[in-house]
């Protein structure tokens, strides 16, 4: 065998799992062979040293065993209550996981790793609990006995005759970061137990006495010893590994088992990881979808197959393809594949003498890779559900036939039509060879044979001389027959194998072309809600069932975000799973074995950054959970999603990210303006107060006047532009509630002007409203803030004495505010800018006046805010006007009119 | 002088603020006591009885609202708040709860002094005594015992409503009203939020009392807070 030097993906590989090791909690696992050998006893020891060198020790769960030597140890150790599961009228005392990791202990004894937990415990096994303790960086000492490993489960049962139920995937005796061997000799052993020092629940006794046997003992033991022989012999090579780039490296061995529905297959794919544990290598379970595996049961039992071999740490996969073996063969060559490990499967030597079997085929074409055929004798295990099933699919079956049987029936009576018209017989042997053919097109390979026969036979009774008889006058006619049969059998088997293939195509187009539309859909919508909608609907198409969706808006919690009105939905329990799916990246609910309690069966959306949520499907036939191909599309959808609404979001965040350097630049704009503005009345100011007091008390008078003058001037225009930064802050903040009343226009009007009344002192101010003007529904400080402004506006560019006109006009919906002044105007083409932010004007550098360009702009912002327009233009006689719409607003308030006036009466 | 100057409490933590009123107040003669926090204004308050009151709401030890309602349980004398511009609610809500006029800083000297001249004025003249007077200000003439209304020399018509408004504000004349009390006085006390009603007659009393009612002279409005008869 090649050894190499460690290539660099290897190390990575490596430093990976010591960093994984570093953030999760150690597990350390006390084996033995047996219950009694003493491996609690020894947990407890160990647990009592490292409480000594003052380790935080905290009893999880210890088996209530009663012993004296147990309870002495356990005194004194802070111990977690039990969590009392009520289970048909009988009370369970469970290991309480949250308080666990609520408790945050260093190190936590759970014993007896492969028990099966109560149901309605998060997850259905106690090895899951101790995961999840593990991934919490608490470390875990536990106990294990040597049948309870998964893979040697099938050797325990033949050994001992006893079938163990509960088994522990031997992955996670892989990743155990200690392993301690519990030994003690069987006799010792017996002894024990014979002096009732050993521990056996009570309803289990009688199966374990003769479970106790010397014989069976010996052989657990050896076992046990095996494998903790491995598990040293592999920490060997790695200290070895770790020691030196250039020692022998692992063998590059890759092996492949085919799984197929057989019930001996189990034992096949548990042959097969030993041999790959025991090799060192990775080992693949490959499933082959030809023509003939369409029946449901077949899948059934091949999805609980590939299931076991996942849960055994193999890599599955379905394969596509003609013929087992050139399937299986091609995939192996793709992946370097060192050793193909197949069943040897019983076959009817009649078949074994027309057709090759895969064995051969596969033995003729493997090349250079090994080829182990491993027997596959006995059942073990219980055998997929056939029963009800089964007799339902022979009824389908029947049916068929028996519509072959009309079929042949009808080429029959053609063939006695064309027997009569005296055609020759080979015409009628067409007849039934096309018979044939569509019997085979519409009902598979069974009945197109049984028609091929059946033909034949026909034929024979019917039409060959001696007629009505089966006796053969011409020898030729065997010749005949034959080549019709041969024909016959030709067809049905080269149709029934298209048919499958079609099948499989089809399935596996349905597969593409849903994806391919979740793609599109994803594609084509943004908004994460209008995203996880078509997400939704998507999914609940391709599975035929109820789907939710929930997105993870906060650590530990979920967010419904589809699928509210499923059933789903209603339970309390989904969105727990959810949530938990979310936030450890893994599937669970129902159909699995974390909190199977779920309706639905959640798949985490793990996208490049970080895990977004988690959906939930529900298939109408639950059957679906099973098949890996499902699972494993749905896991396709879910990442589709998660980062279909991960792209969205980094959108989203991109166009945030680009408002916020526009608002950086505005607001680097705003502060050099407004920096600028706020200087020079500043400056003003002190300029004209420190003259003051440091100016002769008899100092002129009207000089004195001016100076208090400017002050006062600079003063209100400092204010104004306080004012205006605040208002045009409050109007971009966004989400500006407007204080919508019915107001008189003439009295927002009027209120403006008596802001203005220094302002517009030296102008002459011309007021037009018609007095059947409608009420305008408004914001009156605001809008009174928009006509303050456009005033201002117009007071400072036009001239002392010239006229400012205000004129008013109903206009249809809306009301239409006209304001005139006969100042010089608009720059021409800066008709539409003036509205924008810091925007004065060309003339404005000369103009001592001038205040932040702001004035028009919160105009805008305001009549904007009302569903209004404002627009501005020069006119033809000079000045500039606005023309501010506003829509009226709906619904005008009725004003109960009062009778006649009655002034001045008494 | 034959009484002593009327005394005036002011409760303002913003020191130039304080110093510009009091060079104001003394000027005018007033005596001025200051308080600098809602606390010692209370105390200041207690311990000598201003004749008015001067209360910024925004104050750093308590709410100005506060300080308020707690000098109106027994406090009668008025009040005058001085506030921000976008604090409209605020002044509303001030004015309802028994304040008697704002004033929105920045404001001038001379805002000011009219405020308080005409507020002392009223407070001096006493509750009840003017509903058999006559409001006499320039051109406008309201004898409220006879119940005419006589602007420029020409007696108007009003309806009684208008005339129910006028006088209201006559009344209180140089006092800012809000909405809800013109509202209670005129309407009645069901009606109290429907502003509409307040200025449709008001725009309609303008169009008989004000000679531009677009600029008017007399019937000024506060936006967003009530309305002001002007009382010079």
């Amino acid at each position: 065998m090649a050894h190499e030097r460690p290539n660099p993906d290897e190390l990575l590989v490596r430093v990976q799992a010591a960093e994984a090791g570093q953030r999760r909690g150690k597990l350390k696992i006390f084996f033995g062979y047996a219950a009694g050998v003493g491996k609690t006893f020894a947990m407890l020891e160990a647990a009592r040293r490292e409480t000594g060198a003052g380790v935080d020790v905290v009893v999880g769960y210890v088996e209530p065993h009663g012993r004296p030597e147990t309870e002495a140890l356990l005194a004194g150790l802070e111990a977690l209550p039990p969590l009392v599961v009520p289970y048909r009228g009988v009370t369970l005392r469970e290991f309480d996981l949250d308080a666990a990791l609520k408790r945050r202990a260093e190190l936590l004894l759970v014993d007896e790793l492969a028990h099966t937990n109560a149901e309605g415990l998060r997850h259905s096994k106690r090895w899951q609990d101790v995961e999840e303790l593990l991934a919490a960086g608490i470390n875990v000492y536990t106990t294990l006995n040597v049948q309870h490993v998964e893979s040697l489960n099938d050797v325990i049962a033949q050994i001992t005759g006893v079938v163990v139920r509960e088994t522990l995937p031997d992955h996670v005796l892989e990743a155990a970061e200690e392993i301690e061997l519990i030994d003690l000799t069987p006799e010792e052993l017996i002894e024990r137990l014979q002096q009732g020092k050993v521990y056996l629940p009570n309803q289990a006794e009688r199966a374990l006495v003769s479970f106790f046997q010397k014989s069976n003992l010996q052989a657990l033991r050896e076992l046990s010893l095996r494998q903790a022989a491995h598990r040293l012999r592999r920490d060997v090579e790695a200290a070895r590994l770790q020691s030196s780039a250039t020692a022998p490296w692992a063998t590059n061995e890759r092996l492949l088992v085919c799984v197929g529905p057989s019930p001996t297959t189990a034992k096949l794919i548990r042959a097969a990881k030993r041999m790959a544990t025991a090799l060192g290598a990775e080992w693949l379970a490959v499933a082959v979808q030809t023509s003939d595996r369409q029946n449901r049961d077949v899948q059934s039992s091949l999805a609980q197959h590939m299931r076991l071999a996942e849960r055994l740490g193999a890599e599955t996969h379905t394969l596509v393809g003609e013929t087992v073996a050139s399937a299986v063969l091609e995939y192996a060559r793709q992946r370097n594949v060192t050793k193909i490990i197949v069943g040897k499967t019983a076959q009817p030597w009649w078949k074994r003498l027309f057709f090759r079997t895969v064995i051969e085929q596969l033995l003729d074409a493997s090349g250079d890779i090994d080829v182990y055929v491993i027997t596959g004798e006995g059942t073990e295990g219980p055998a997929p559900k056939a029963g009800a099933k089964t007799s339902a699919v022979t009824r389908m079956a029947w049916r068929d036939y028996l519509a072959a049987s009309a079929v042949v029936a009808v080429c029959g009576l053609l063939g006695w039509a064309s027997h009569n018209a005296k055609l020759a017989e080979a015409n009628t042997v067409m007849v039934f060879l096309l018979g044939v053919a569509f019997v085979a097109s519409r009902f598979g390979r069974g009945p197109s044979i049984f028609a091929a026969v059946a033909s034949v036979l026909v034929f024979d009774f019917f039409f060959v001389p001696p007629e009505l008889t089966f006796a053969v006058a011409d020898a030729q006619y065997l010749l005949t027959f034959g080549v019709m049969l041969a024909i016959g059998l030709t067809i049905s088997a080269l149709t029934a194998r298209i048919r499958g293939q079609l099948a499989v195509a089809r399935k596996e187009e349905r597969r593409v072309a849903a994806l391919y539309r979740l793609t599109k859909q994803m594609s084509e919508v943004t908004g994460t809600d209008f995203l996880l909608g078509a997400a939704g609907r998507q999914l609940a198409e391709i599975f035929a069932g109820e789907v939710v969706v929930f997105i993870r808006d906060a650590p530990g919690r979920v967010d419904l975000r589809f699928g509210n009105e499923t059933s789903i939905a209603r339970l309390p329990i989904n969105a727990v799973v959810a949530e938990w799916v979310a936030s450890h990246d893994l599937v669970a609910g129902a159909g699995t074995d974390t909190l199977p309690n779920a309706t639905a069966y959640f798949v985490p959306l793990i996208g490049s950054q970080r895990t977004i949520g988690a959906v939930g499907v529900r298939p109408e036939d639950p059957q679906w959970m099973a098949d890996p191909e499902q699972r494993r599309l749905l896991e396709t959808c879910a990442s589709l999603i998660a980062l279909s609404i991960e792209r969205d979001q980094s959108l989203l965040e991109a166009s945030e990210a680009q408002a916020r350097v526009q608002a950086e630049e505005m607001r680097s704009s705003l502060l050099s303006s407004v920096s600028h503005d706020l200087r020079t009345p500043l400056a003003a100011i002190v300029g004209a107060s420190t003259n003051l007091l440091q100016a002769d008390l008899k100092a002129d008078q009207t000089q004195r006047r001016g100076l208090l003058q400017t002050i006062a001037d600079e003063a209100r225009r400092m204010a104004r532009l306080v004012e205006n930064l605040l208002e045009i802050t409050r109007l971009e903040a966004g989400g500006l509630s407007l204080n919508k009343q019915w107001h008189v226009l003439e009295e927002i009007i009027g209120s403006a002007l008596g802001r203005l009344k220094s302002e517009l002192a030296r102008h002459r101010v011309r007021v037009e409203l018609p007095a059947d003007l409608p009420l305008l529904q408004a914001d009156g400080m605001l809008l009174e803030q928009a006509f303050v402004n456009l005033l201002e506006n117009a007071a400072r560019y036009a001239p002392a004495g010239a006229e400012v006109a205000i004129r008013g006009r109903s206009h249809g919906q809306e009301v239409e505010v006209i304001i005139e002044d006969t100042g010089p105007g608009l720059p021409a083409g800066s008709e539409d800018r003036i509205f924008e932010k810091f925007y004065r004007g060309p003339t404005a550098g000369a103009d001592s006046r001038r205040g932040v360009g702001l004035g028009l702009s919160i105009c805008q912002a305001i009549v904007r805010a009302h569903g209004g327009t404002i627009t501005a233009r020069n006119r033809p006689s000079g000045g500039a006007e606005f023309f501010i719409r506003l829509p009226r607003g709906e619904g005008a308030p009725a004003i109960p009119l009062e009778h006649a006036a009655s002034g001045s009466a008494p | 002088m034959a009484s002593p100057a009327p005394m005036l409490l002011l409760i303002e933590d913003e020191a130039p603020i304080r110093a510009f009123l009091r060079a104001t107040l003394h000027g005018e003669g007033y005596r001025l006591v200051e308080a600098e926090s809602g606390e010692l204004g209370l105390k200041r308050a207690a311990q000598q009885p201003p004749d008015l009151v001067l209360l910024d709401l925004g104050l750093p030890d308590m709410d100005g609202h506060e300080v308020l309602a707690r000098l109106r349980e027994w406090l009668t004398v008025p009040i005058i708040i001085l506030s921000a511009r976008d604090q409209e609610k605020q002044k509303v809500a001030a004015l309802d709860a028994g304040a008697d006029d704002y004033l929105t800083k920045p404001f001038s000297a001379g805002e000011l002094l009219a405020r308080i001249r005409a507020l002392l004025r009223r407070a001096s003249s006493g509750p009840g005594g003017e509903e058999t007077s006559v409001f006499l200000r320039g051109d406008l003439k309201v004898d409220l015992g006879s119940r005419r209304v006589v602007i420029r020399g020409q007696e108007v018509h009003l309806t009684p409503l208008e005339y129910k408004l006028l006088t209201t504000l006559v009344r209180h004349a140089g006092k800012v009203l809000t909405h809800r009390m013109l509202l209670k006085e005129v309407w009645g006390p069901h009606h109290t939020l429907e502003t509409h009603y307040l200025r449709v007659f008001m725009a309609n009393l303008r169009r008989k009392v004000e000679a531009d009612p677009a600029q008017p002279r007399w019937l000024l409005t506060e936006q967003g807070v009530g309305y002001r008869l002007a009382d010079d």
